[in-house]
């Protein structure tokens, strides 16, 4: 039997305690309330639009520590009528995983992730509204979602604010155990202000606050404790997670046309949550044309993070704590991500009848360094091995028609 | 106290108001001035199905969460 240890969910990430969800959603209310306000008591002429009809398709690549993840996707967005548009998507991840989670007390694995979605945009003058629900499906993970968005543009189509929440019910199950079942929920509000300042400058502001109820951890990760009893001075035991968490996150971006036709891009996000997470993520992107046909992508990010106040990688005893965990994604850790894209703009010989195509192609290069994440497989000694680190090779070639 | 807190508001409010009668801010960058950031090279969604990728990549990764922006937010992928 294929015991798994780690598996990308986003149940690794979840928890909390001071924050109750009826006092989040209820600040959070008053805010969108004030920005719902905003945009109700300020009228323009002018209308917005409807995104571009265009398919895309992908082919990405994921490979690093252990976990090799690649599979398709297509995004398909096409207009019914002036007012109203529809999109489709579709992922799979196909993964193969012997992470060092893995190795160190269990075996590799293989599965499958499917995902889909289905939108729609609704366009009233100077309003877009929008729907989504989604479904994404693994064979011990079953989640679903809808999200609602309001964009409405005012002020001279200076600026634009926009506001929305999403709802999720994730249905957990442990392979190898039939009886093993559990739930969880996840709430989302956010908002955002999109500015025009100049000419050639624009700058966004976004919050979002998610709020996580029931069961949160991985089913199959377990944490580490001093053991004297056992050979090896090491003993196992499964994580405990708490059934809340509450997260806000805020992102201030800028975007900078350059004289001679390029782009500059800025993002900054604070993030903190009741688990005592606190992260910063800070991103330069550089667009840059070449030719009439090619365009270059230049990117550089680097993300720290602080570990879960109930984080430890060796816990001193067995049952240490009320909570629990040695996911490496809840440690202290940091990243830094190199990316270039090129651009190829197919010429219209190439194309099919009035449609636009492009080629595209985008390398990320990442580092992790994690700071309180040892690796159990190397020497020194329980509690004295060298910390983890591991780079990732993250690759995606798309083809996007405009049609 | 009740007093202070009445002088307070009226306070509040004149401030306000005057203050957003002389706010009558015109929109300063006028639309035939936006050609520059109508360009497809300034677009954020200029790859929608690449940010989405980025976006599940990260967040399989890394504890932080939400203010992804337009195609990252609200997917809560695994």
């Amino acid at each position: 039997m294929v015991v798994v240890v780690t598996k990308l969910n986003s149940m690794q990430k979840m928890k909390s305690r001071f924050l109750s969800i009826p006092k989040l959603v209820g600040s959070l209310s008053l805010g969108l309330s004030i920005a719902l306000g905003l945009v109700l008591n300020i009228s323009s002429s002018q209308a917005a639009v409807l995104g571009a009809d265009r398919v895309d398709v992908l082919y990405h690549s994921y490979e690093g520590g252990g976990m090799k993840i690649d599979g398709p996707s297509i995004l398909l967005r096409k207009k019914a009528t002036e007012s109203v548009s529809i999109t489709a998507y579709y992922y799979l991840d196909s993964i193969s995983s012997a992470s060092v989670d893995v190795l160190s007390t269990a075996s590799a694995y293989t599965e499958e992730r499917n995902e889909g979605q289905l939108g729609i945009e609704y366009l009233h003058e100077k309003t877009i509204m929008s729907f989504n629900v989604r479904q994404s499906d693994e064979d011990d993970y079953f989640a679903q979602s809808f999200s609602f968005n309001v964009s409405h543009d005012t002020f001279g189509d200076l600026t634009n604010i926009s506001m929305g929440f999403s709802y999720g019910d994730n249905d957990i199950k442990r392979n190898g155990d039939e009886v093993f079942e559990e739930e969880s929920q996840q709430y989302r509000i956010r908002a955002s202000l999109n500015q025009i300042l100049t000419r050639n400058l624009t700058a966004s502001l976004s919050i979002e606050a998610i709020a996580d109820d029931g069961y949160l951890n991985n089913p199959y990760r377990t944490v580490r404790y001093l053991d004297n009893s056992t050979p090896s001075g090491v003993g196992y035991q499964a994580e405990i997670y708490p059934q809340t968490r509450n997260s806000f996150a805020t992102k201030l971006s800028a975007s900078y046309y350059l004289p001679y036709r390029a782009a500059l891009f800025f993002h900054y996000r604070y993030f903190s949550d009741s688990w005592e997470i606190k992260s910063n993520d800070v991103e330069l992107g550089y667009r840059h044309p070449i030719g009439d046909a090619f365009e270059l992508e230049l990117k550089l990010r680097y993300y720290q993070q602080s570990q879960a106040n109930f984080y430890s990688d060796l816990f001193a005893y067995k049952d240490a704590q009320n909570y629990l965990a040695r996911d490496k994604e809840l440690s202290d850790f940091d990243n830094m991500t190199i990316g270039i894209g090129i651009t190829y703009s197919l010429p219209d010989s190439l194309s099919y009848g009035s449609s636009r195509s492009e080629a595209s192609l985008q390398w990320d290069y990442i580092d992790f360094n994690y700071n309180n994440f040892r690796n159990p497989l190397d020497e020194g000694g329980v509690g004295n091995e060298s910390l983890y680190g591991f780079s990732a090779n993250v690759i995606r070639a798309f083809y996007s028609v405009y049609f | 106290m009740s007093k202070t807190i009445v002088r307070a508001v009226f306070l509040l409010s004149v401030i306000s108001l005057t203050g957003c009668a002389s706010l009558s801010i015109e929109p300063w960058v006028k639309p035939y001035e936006r050609q520059n950031l109508a360009d497809p090279i300034m677009s954020a969604s200029r790859h929608p199905i690449a940010n989405k990728h980025v976006a599940h990549v990260l967040d399989g990764r890394e504890a932080a969460r939400g203010a992804e922006g337009a195609e990252g937010g609200g997917c809560g992928c695994n």
